[in-house]
């Protein structure tokens, strides 16, 4: 956990060479190759054919946004030029790809994930395995087809550059184990031979109940009723179709990303638990696969929509820093999702809404009405806070992931004697307990700084399988 | 932690502060430091600069082009003169600092009141900085980082060798109280 122990376990870092497919180091244009025995390896060829697409996509980008420019400039071509042309680009293309693909590599050492990459503009990441947050095993469609996927390793920092696209499936899943393995602080002679680790699975979402549950989200419908609305009116008044057409798109097009995109996003979505951490698996056409390691999430929230609260339905969200999915469980029973709770953020049991403390009376004449809503409870494993009136959202931190304590008084909020206090994580997410009694808010300032700093104490560490 | 569920909030500090190492924390009251003078000094000064040139600015420009009663614009820029310089001396004097065994301490703002606590263990980065104005005045302002973003932790006017010894301080126990995400 302590950063001179991982930087003495940095050291062993001989491996043998034992794989026929090895890549001599110092291969053609490799300046920077790592003159030690690491195993380099290349991507699936199939990844050339990604960036082929990329002088299709402008070509036919420039046609779209100018057709008549583009009509007149193709007929006035003469036909073979015109071959040639075509020609040409996608030999270009084909090249630019295959170069690009040809000069990207990456290895595993008992430390790291190395990306060595780029054609013109070398570039280098070595991503630290016991940083990992997470690791993402996407699909899409098109590779789904191709039987490839890509693999992202979430550390604080990586963005799309840093992902492994595109590896064969059967590939990827074995990265995947053998990543986790390694983060997991397995020895790093049988991190190879571990093997994806057996899952036990805690959650599946059927898919009527997602659709209800989207059928059920105020926002698709005020975004529908805007789409089917507002065009017409627009007509009615200034008889401009672009003007038409530009608003009724956009509408619709979000209306439909807010159903059926998150129906097709979100179909099939299961949890899973296993040795690794949390298996978090959905997708109807693209599919995308996450693990988080134990102790990774950083902040689990509760989320009941109004319209779904007759059913008792709740919508889990988290935080894992680094990582940009943040939804656990779409929809499910609240007794479910407080059950998948306790078994991510182990020993934590979420609090009734009677153990909620409410703000005292008078914060009603700094947030009128909706002071109600707001709620708080500290446990002996949580910091958690409740706002909103109609849909309601309770809010989990464990005492080990908060990174800075703060309290904030307005004039108004002073005057009424009450006070905020934020609890701010390394997601990047701040939780408040608003309109707290500021005498108690004093105290729980000081009071959650030890307890932030106390509670990594108990803390399972960073590489979760290290004696 | 043992804790009932009953008390929630009360006695965990004087609890946290019996486990903690002697003789820091032997006081429960944290030690405040105040920043300097000189803060003060350079931030009125500044608005001194921006304020006068303005007023005669406004005076000037509305009293010829466009009358001697337009002229009156040029109060404006007076009245928030006089308004913001006990405006600063409040803030300046809202601003203070405590460093206790295992976190930092920062308390500022006089209508909007704000006080965070960083502990040590979290911190990823400490930052010294000082501008050519600040170094004339013989300050440098100091901002701490932790993983969170949205941790806003600076002192905006420091004493140059406090600033450093308070860097190299708080580096020193951040390292020995290591505690990452």
């Amino acid at each position: 956990m302590d950063e001179p122990e991982v930087e003495a376990m940095d050291e062993p870092e001989v491996e043998a060479m034992d794989e026929p497919e090895v890549e001599a180091p110092g291969a053609p244009g490799a300046p920077g190759a790592p003159g030690r025995g690491v195993r380099e390896r290349r991507l699936h060829p199939v990844t050339p054919l990604r960036r082929a697409w990329a002088p299709v996509a402008v070509g036919a980008g420039w046609a779209v946004h100018d057709p008549d420019g583009a009509y007149r400039q193709v007929t006035d071509l003469a036909l073979w030029t015109l071959l040639l042309a075509g020609g040409g680009l996608v030999v270009a293309a084909a090249l630019y790809g295959f170069l690009s693909w040809w000069f990207t590599h990456f290895a595993v050492t008992d430390t790291e994930l190395r990306i060595r990459t780029g054609l013109l503009f070398r570039r280098t990441a070595h991503i630290r395995l016991d940083r990992l947050q997470a690791v993402d095993v996407n699909q899409p469609l098109l590779a789904r087809v191709a039987g490839v996927a890509k693999l992202k390793m979430d550390v604080i920092g990586t963005d799309s550059k840093d992902e492994l696209a595109y590896l064969s499936e059967k590939d990827a899943a074995a990265l995947r184990a053998e990543l986790l393995a390694r983060a997991a602080g397995f020895a790093p002679e049988t991190a190879q031979d571990v093997g994806e680790a057996p899952v036990a699975n805690l959650v599946h979402v059927p898919p009527r109940q997602l659709a209800v549950s989207l059928l059920l989200t105020g926002s698709t419908w005020v975004l529908l009723v805007a789409a089917l609305a507002v065009p017409p009116v627009l007509w009615l008044t200034t008889h401009s179709p672009g003007l038409v057409i530009g608003t009724g798109l956009p509408l619709l097009g979000a209306a439909g990303a807010s159903s059926v995109g998150k129906f097709v996003k979100e179909y099939d979505w299961r949890v899973g638990e296993s040795p690794d951490g949390l298996r978090l698996d959905h997708g109807l056409l693209d599919k995308e696969h996450e693990t988080v390691p134990p102790g990774r999430v950083q902040t689990v929230r509760i989320v009941e929509p109004l319209l779904w609260r007759r059913r008792g339905w709740v919508r889990v969200e988290l935080d894992v820093a680094g990582s940009s999915n943040s939804v656990l469980v779409p929809v499910a029973p609240r007794e479910l999702a407080v059950e998948v709770i306790a078994r991510i953020l182990p020993g934590v049991t979420v609090p009734e809404a009677e153990a909620l403390s409410r703000p005292p009376e008078r914060s009603k004449w700094c947030v009128p009405v909706w002071w109600r809503g707001h709620g708080l409870a500290v446990t002996d494993a949580v910091f958690a806070t409740r706002h909103g009136l109609l849909g309601r959202t309770l809010a989990l931190v464990p005492h080990a992931k908060v990174q800075s304590v703060r309290l904030t008084q307005g004039p108004w909020e002073r005057r009424n004697g009450v006070a905020d206090v934020h609890v701010e994580t390394g997601a990047n997410t701040t939780v408040a307990a608003r309109l707290r009694d500021a005498a108690e808010a004093e105290l729980l300032l000081q009071a959650q700084a030890d307890r932030s700093r106390t509670g990594r104490r108990t803390a399972r560490p960073d590489r979760w399988m290290a004696q | 932690m043992t804790q009932q569920p009953g008390d929630r909030y009360g006695t965990e500090g004087s609890a946290a502060a019996a486990d903690a190492p002697p003789g820091e924390t032997a006081s429960p009251e944290p030690v405040w430091r105040s920043l300097p003078r000189s803060m003060l000094t350079l931030r009125r000064l500044l608005l001194v600069v921006w304020m006068v040139p303005l007023a005669v600015a406004a005076g000037l420009l509305l009293g010829l082009l466009a009358g001697p009663a337009w002229a009156a614009f040029a109060a404006l820029p007076l009245a928030l003169l006089l308004w913001g310089w006990p405006l600063l001396g409040r803030n300046w004097r809202s601003w203070r600092y405590a460093e206790r065994a295992d976190d930092l301490l920062i308390q500022r703002g006089v209508l909007w009141r704000e006080e965070t606590i960083v502990p040590y263990g979290r911190m990823q980065l400490v930052e010294v900085e000082s501008g050519p104005l600040q170094r004339k005045f013989g300050l440098a302002s100091l901002q701490l980082h932790t993983a969170a973003a949205a941790t806003d932790a600076t002192i905006p006017g420091l004493d140059p060798r406090e600033a450093e010894r308070l860097r190299d301080r708080l580096t020193e126990l951040g390292e020995a109280r290591s505690a990452g995400l």
